[in-house]
């Protein structure tokens, strides 16, 4: 018995190692990190210890905010991403024509890099001396007036910003749905179809149900990644998001440890820790509901 | 609730390239099925039992034909209006509803001057529940329930709607061989109980004899014999409805007739006077044969197998068909097996003669 766990613990060393090196130790750090005042990396001191770090950056403009920006894009994209994904994937299901045709079409922002994704994006919303941008130009056909969805107003920024952000996730959630849907037995749609069921009381009652552990790992993941947000926001906005007012909170940490006013390992480590808070407390809310709404066969 | 089906054809068309040709898997169907009545559909895999069924609940459109329920043509109706009680082979329960939710659910889908109230709903369900007992079990999920459980689950949420017909769906091939008893005697009293006009599939052809009505033994999508279970075991019009049907198997034998006698290799069985002289398949039910030191058929004996009331002569012949003939003599009766060989007599009305190359059954004049 004791050398069959010796020979166990040998055979999760490499993982342990890998994880313990890069993840725990890191996070460890960074949690010290948090709490020590003006730490400097390459002198390896610091002042003191407390929770200024905390205070400093709950009361920073530029976090304050990212958070909303951040909280904002949450919000918006997780929600409509997957709604959206899962009308395109029951539209995929029930057609068939061309249905690989569309599989394709709705994948390729997934297998595009997001910086060309971005500059697509430029051209379809910035303005230019020489032209108002596609999006300028519907809106101007319709007799609406211009607006700078780059340098212009928020509400402009955050929308085209959202807009970006779903439409890249989306392909992944798609093609993780037509699969979920196509696993679904034909014959649970039979008998409700001799039973006299509508189409719409079989997705509700039927379909629905019986692809929610996979809706639901894409509420849980499309959460976290949107909370991650950061590269969507440089490819629309260029890297001094703050001055965009577009800045994210990973931006944020990014900008304390590297920018412009880089540097601040301190209070990059505070913002890191709010960010873990947040998102841990969201996914564990989760968790709750889901036990709910969610049916594992 | 009669049913009547008139030239029901389905196509299915091929899929591969070339000059193959459709499938057919059922060919001018025209039958009747009586109010009230439990028929079995039979056959074998492929004989397009399931797309009888299937065109009969609207979940597949026959290329031509019509149906009818009553007076009335379903054939253009959708599933979904046809109020027809579907049980499928792998019961189809909604795994995340309880079993109450299950039963509930055909009820919830009806609308304007057919909607129910929740009390009413409610106690419809029940009512089915108990009706298939399983009225302790409503809260439980489906995943929680045994396979002979499921099936009454099954059977509850296809009957709460009171169909107008009722269609099973190989309903006792998930079972184990005494459940599937159990069950079969079940089916037949919850269907004399709702006289509900029912139709089911099945390849066994003792559950279709055991519980039936009528049964219609199908072969390739055609229809080989109507009848009552009995009245086509014992007067099978063709070969394959004759092999198809009995456990154990007929023994089907290669003979002749020569000069009003029906031989089987020497032996001459059976006198058949005025019937005209030809080669023949000679069937011969297991219970067919006597035992008989005089008997005019010589087999050469391998075995005996003995089954409790009855036992079974095990024995060969060069012109039987099956590997082994197997003859059911009950266990009091003597059977004499010396120089390996046995000798039968044969009841007359257990021996059936169909032409070589048809296979349909020849009428014989019994001396």
């Amino acid at each position: 018995m004791e050398k069959q766990s010796a020979k166990g613990w040998l055979y999760l060393l490499p993982a342990i190692l890998f994880l313990g090196v890069f993840m725990v130790y890191p996070l460890i750090d960074v949690f010290i990190y948090s709490f020590e005042e003006g730490y400097n990396s390459a002198s390896q001191t610091y002042y003191g210890v407390g929770l200024y770090n905390y205070s400093y950056v709950l009361r920073d403009p530029y976090f304050l905010q990212a958070l909303k920006n951040t909280f904002i894009l949450v919000i918006v994209t997780v929600p409509l991403s997957t709604g959206f994904a899962l009308l395109i994937s029951v539209a995929l299901s029930s057609i068939r024509p061309l249905r690989n045709l569309y599989q394709t079409i709705y994948f390729l922002p997934y297998v595009t890099n997001t910086l060309a994704v971005g500059l697509v994006f430029m051209i379809l919303f910035k303005k230019t001396p020489y032209s108002d941008g596609l999006a300028n130009l519907v809106i101007s056909w319709f007799g609406g007036e211009a607006i700078d969805f780059i340098d212009g107003p928020y509400w402009a920024k955050m929308f085209v910003l959202c807009l970006y952000t779903i439409w890249v996730v989306m392909p992944f959630k798609i093609l993780i749905l037509t699969s979920a849907l196509a696993s679904v037995d034909e014959t649970y749609y039979n008998a409700a179809r001799v039973d006299g069921t509508s189409k719409w009381r079989t997705f509700i009652r039927i379909t629905l149900p019986m692809i929610s552990p996979t809706v639901f790992y894409l509420i849980i993941t499309g959460f976290i990644g949107a909370f991650k947000a950061y590269s969507d926001a440089v490819a629309l906005f260029g890297t001094d998001l703050n001055a965009a007012g577009m800045n994210t909170i990973v931006g944020y940490v990014y900008d304390m440890l590297y920018g412009n006013s880089g540097g601040y390992p301190s209070y990059a480590s505070a913002a890191a820790i709010i960010l873990f808070t947040v998102v841990l407390t969201i996914t564990c809310v989760n968790l709750l509901v889901s036990k709910k709404h969610v049916h594992y066969s | 609730m009669k049913i009547v089906l008139q030239n029901l054809t389905k196509r299915f068309p091929s899929r591969g390239k070339g000059n193959r040709e459709d499938v057919v898997a059922v060919k001018d169907f025209s039958f009747e099925i009586p109010d009230g009545k439990l028929i079995g559909l039979l056959g074998p895999s492929g004989c397009g039992k399931s797309t009888t069924l299937n065109l009969l609940c609207g979940l597949q459109k026959p290329t031509s034909g019509r149906i009818f329920f009553g007076e009335d043509d379903v054939t253009d109706l959708p599933a979904e209006k046809r109020g027809v009680g579907f049980v499928f082979q792998s019961y189809a329960l909604y795994p995340h509803l309880t079993v109450l939710q299950n039963i509930l659910f055909p009820l919830e889908n009806l609308k304007g001057k057919d909607k129910l109230s929740k009390e009413v709903m409610r106690e419809k369900a029940c009512e089915a529940a108990r009706l298939v007992q399983i009225d302790e079990l409503l809260d439980r999920k489906p995943s929680e329930l045994s396979g002979g459980q499921q099936q009454r689950v099954a059977i509850a949420r296809a009957l709460v709607k009171m169909p107008r017909v009722l269609l099973l769906d190989e309903p006792l091939s998930n079972l184990d061989a005494r459940l599937r008893l159990q069950t079969r005697e079940e089916i037949r009293r919850i269907q004399r109980e709702t006289k509900i006009t029912t139709v089911f599939v099945t390849h066994d052809q003792e559950e279709a004899m055991s519980i039936s009505d009528m049964i219609v033994v199908m072969k390739s999508g055609v229809i080989q014999q109507i009848g009552k279970p009995q009245e086509v075991y014992d007067n099978p019009v063709n070969l394959f409805v004759a092999r198809f049907l009995g456990t154990p198997p007929i023994n089907v034998f290669s003979g002749r007739i020569d000069g009003g006698r029906l031989m089987i290799g020497e032996d001459t069985v059976l006198d058949v006077p005025g019937t005209e002289s030809q080669d023949v398949w000679i069937g011969v039910r297991p219970e067919g044969f006597v035992p008989n030191e005089n008997g005019p058929l010589h087999c050469d004996f391998s075995g005996i197998e003995v089954m409790g009331r009855d036992i079974s002569v095990v024995s060969t012949h060069r012109c039987c068909e099956n590997a082994a003939i197997r003859a059911i003599i009950s266990a009091d009766s003597k059977v004499n097996t010396q120089d390996q060989t046995v000798r039968f007599s044969l009841k007359p009305g257990k021996v059936f003669v169909f032409d070589k190359e048809t296979e349909a059954r020849i009428p014989l004049e019994q001396a």
